[in-house]
């Protein structure tokens, strides 16, 4: 698999066009049309026009994509083991040097502070796009990949699983993800999504030796392939409507051109929705969610929750409202749907769960339905109004770090062999462990949506931006929102309550199911399961090692910094304008 | 129906021809050949070797890396090939952008071969 993310990725650094002009598109204006045409092998022989390659634009993914194969060149050409942290410190050095990067082109493009702002501008044939929206995501898929890295440093060993493989994958699907944040060609949004997707299907099934994981690597394969498929076909046939894979190309078609059928162009949208709405677990595409969460490394998860969710809405986003525009009538009854569905089956369904890290599976599938709501608002006047596309983006981000928190701790209290996930696991987590129990509060009650933390924010944002933005329907669906808001309330507080109880009713038969369940060898002898009742799971020590405590600080640190002065990301967020 | 459509009309036409025609000399076949079974002619083979064993057989599980590595160099092959055909147009950049991609395959062929998938086992 790795060698087929490496095939894709030399074919998207490659030239692929048949005769694009050469000439570099700058502002918005629209790229040279010929990209697609293949004039190549029909007759004219002529020397390739190859395009301009804008390499400073392209220097995120190529950093990480390089580093990532410096990595693995370097693990496996020298002999004899690394010294501890150093896979690890390598990724976060190499995602704050993109971050680095980004910011600076965030200057080149959007410009800091009240300066001029340059504009955002489409490189290699218009191919990319390098506008506010597709920075601003690269930066939130690094954090997640920083947050990621930090947890994998301690998971991996403990787990007996070290090795470079962990980092080299995270960073190819990083890169991916970014790809694309700024494709501005459906091909190119396939590329990245197979980058991305690939290295997530063995990321998934990395831990060998439990047999959830490679079931759920398994499963998440088969259903990811699915829906690339579906998403392919939906590309070939609004290819075949508009005669162009370019999203602006599109737009433009689409809007000086009246379709007398317009069958192939939304049976084509429609699978391009199924296809992404898999990759963010929208309802009625997320039944791998909860399983594959669950089955997955917790690292591995915390990442696929963060980046790859926000990799999809990303390139969602841009697809539905870059180049289908005009065809928002037809598309945001679909999203209505789904964003209401995704809202109230997400929300209610946790309720009933009892895997913590089920509950957080089923809790990301509702944080789906909040982004669709800001994707709803963002067309709901017909003009495309950059407070729903705002709304969406301070989502993505303030959620990264909720989740990515919330996995951490899950990491923690997983303990040796990843088994430790039911809610018995986290009775009495408050009296053996204050801070921990502290601070999963903090982020589960940013979930929630309580003030005071950013998740608080982004629900405010996404809410009020459809109900001033929209109709009556739109009206709805923020009512729903909030009563989907109010229902998830309730399970993030029963983890609240499990971890500050006391820890003794229940808990004794619980834990010994499930230290019988963790060690069937153990279980198995009448001696073992009374020592168990006696001394139940609960007496179980949690060791936090360093970096997890890093990761978990910085995500406790900006839910509640940004939540209680949130002006700086507002700002940030609204800038993350969309390359039109 | 948009000429879109009626290009797929041809196919289907022609599919219909061809299982008319099968069918046709099938049912023709069928009506004017002599039937006379007797034992020896339903045997598997008239001659010979009787087929014993069960129609499933296990392949080694070795041969699944040589099939991804296989695969590998096939796509490879896949996308040298236009390059190949081109390769005076595309000119130097063409050939640095085949050395990159020659490259991190060959990197992918050193870690299968540093973590002994070459060694047949």
């Amino acid at each position: 698999m790795i060698t087929a993310t490496l095939t894709r990725l030399v074919a998207q650094v490659a030239p692929t066009g048949g005769g694009a002009t050469g000439t570099p598109a700058t502002g918005t204006a629209t790229p040279p049309a010929t990209g697609n045409t293949g004039a190549g092998f029909s007759g004219n022989l002529g020397p390739l026009q190859l395009p301009h390659v804008e390499y400073h634009f392209l220097l995120p993914f190529l950093i990480l994509a390089g580093s990532a194969l410096a990595m693995l060149a370097v693990s496996s050409l020298i002999r004899g083991r690394w010294p501890k942290g150093l896979y690890a410190g390598w990724t976060v050095v190499t995602a704050l040097v993109v971050m680095g990067w980004t910011w600076h082109l965030w200057g080149q493009v959007v410009g800091h502070g009240s300066a001029p702002r340059p504009g955002p501008v489409a490189a290699v044939a218009g191919a990319i796009a390098v506008d506010g929206f597709s920075l601003f995501v690269t930066l939130t898929i690094c954090a997640a990949l920083i947050l990621a890295a930090l947890l994998a440093e301690s998971y991996l060993p403990r787990e007996h699983l070290d090795g470079p493989e962990f980092y080299v994958l995270m960073m190819l699907s990083t890169a991916g993800g970014i790809l694309m944040g700024e494709a501005n060609d459906l091909i190119v949004v396939f590329l990245g999504l197979e980058i991305l997707s690939l290295s997530l299907y063995v990321l998934t099934a990395y831990h060998r030796r439990r047999q959830r994981s490679s079931e759920a690597g398994m499963k998440y394969f088969v259903l990811g392939a699915f829906s690339s498929a579906f998403f392919l076909y939906g590309v070939a046939l609004v290819y075949g409507a508009t005669g162009s894979t370019s999203l602006p190309a599109i737009a433009n078609f689409l809007s000086s051109h009246v379709l007398p059928s317009n069958g192939v162009l939304l049976a084509g949208m429609a699978l391009l929705i199924v296809g992404l709405g898999f990759k963010v677990a929208a309802v009625p595409f997320h039944s791998w969610a909860p399983d594959v969460y669950e089955g997955s490394p917790s690292p591995a998860t915390a990442f696929m929750a963060a980046a790859a969710k926000t990799a999809g809405f990303a390139a969602l986003l841009r697809i539905l409202l870059s180049a289908l525009p005009t065809q928002a009538e037809n598309w945001r009854p679909i999203i209505w749907v789904l964003a209401a569905l995704t809202l109230v089956v997400g929300s209610v369904i946790a309720v009933v769960q009892t895997d913590v890290k089920r509950i957080l599976a089923y809790s990301s599938v509702s944080h789906a339905g909040y982004v669709l709501l800001g994707l709803q608002a963002a067309t709901a006047t017909g003009a495309i109004s950059s407070n729903g596309l705002a709304g969406s983006a301070f989502y993505l981000l303030a959620y990264t770090f909720m989740v990515a928190g919330s996995f951490a701790i899950v990491t923690v209290v997983g303990g040796q062999g990843d088994s430790h996930h039911s809610l018995d696991a986290y009775r009495g987590l408050a009296n053996r462990r204050p801070a921990l129990a502290l601070a999963f509060t903090i982020l589960l009650m940013s979930q929630a949506g309580i003030p005071f933390t950013t998740g608080f924010i982004a629900k405010f944002d996404v809410i009020s931006a459809v109900v001033t933005h929209g109709g009556a329907p739109d009206y709805v669906l923020g009512v729903l929102a909030m009563l989907a808001a109010v229902v998830s309330t309730f399970f993030y507080l029963k983890i609240i309550i499990a971890m500050y109880s006391r820890g003794e009713t229940s808990a004794a038969g619980g834990g010994a199911a499930e230290a019988a369940a963790a060690s069937p060898a153990g279980g198995a002898s009448g001696g073992g399961a009374t020592a168990v009742l006696t001394a139940p799971a609960i007496q179980r020590t949690i060791e936090i090692p360093a970096t997890i405590t890093i990761a978990i600080g910085i995500c406790v640190a900006f839910t509640l910094a940004f939540g209680i002065y949130p002006a700086p990301l507002i700002h940030l967020a609204e800038r993350a304008g969309l390359l039109f | 129906m948009s000429g879109f459509l009626r290009s797929y009309l041809t196919v289907v036409v022609f599919a219909g021809f061809a299982a008319a025609l099968v069918g046709g000399i099938l049912a023709v076949s069928k009506l004017l050949q002599p039937h006379h079974p007797t034992r020896e002619k339903l045997i598997a083979y008239e001659s010979g070797v009787e087929p014993f064993g069960e129609g499933w057989s296990q392949s080694q599980i070795r041969y699944y890396v040589f099939a991804l590595l296989f695969v590998m160099f096939d796509v490879e092959a896949v996308f040298i090939f236009p390059w190949a055909v081109r390769v005076d147009a595309l000119g130097v950049f063409g050939l640095i952008e085949m050395i990159v991609f020659v490259a991190i395959l060959a990197l992918g062929l050193a870690y299968a071969w540093r973590k002994g998938v070459l060694r047949w086992v």
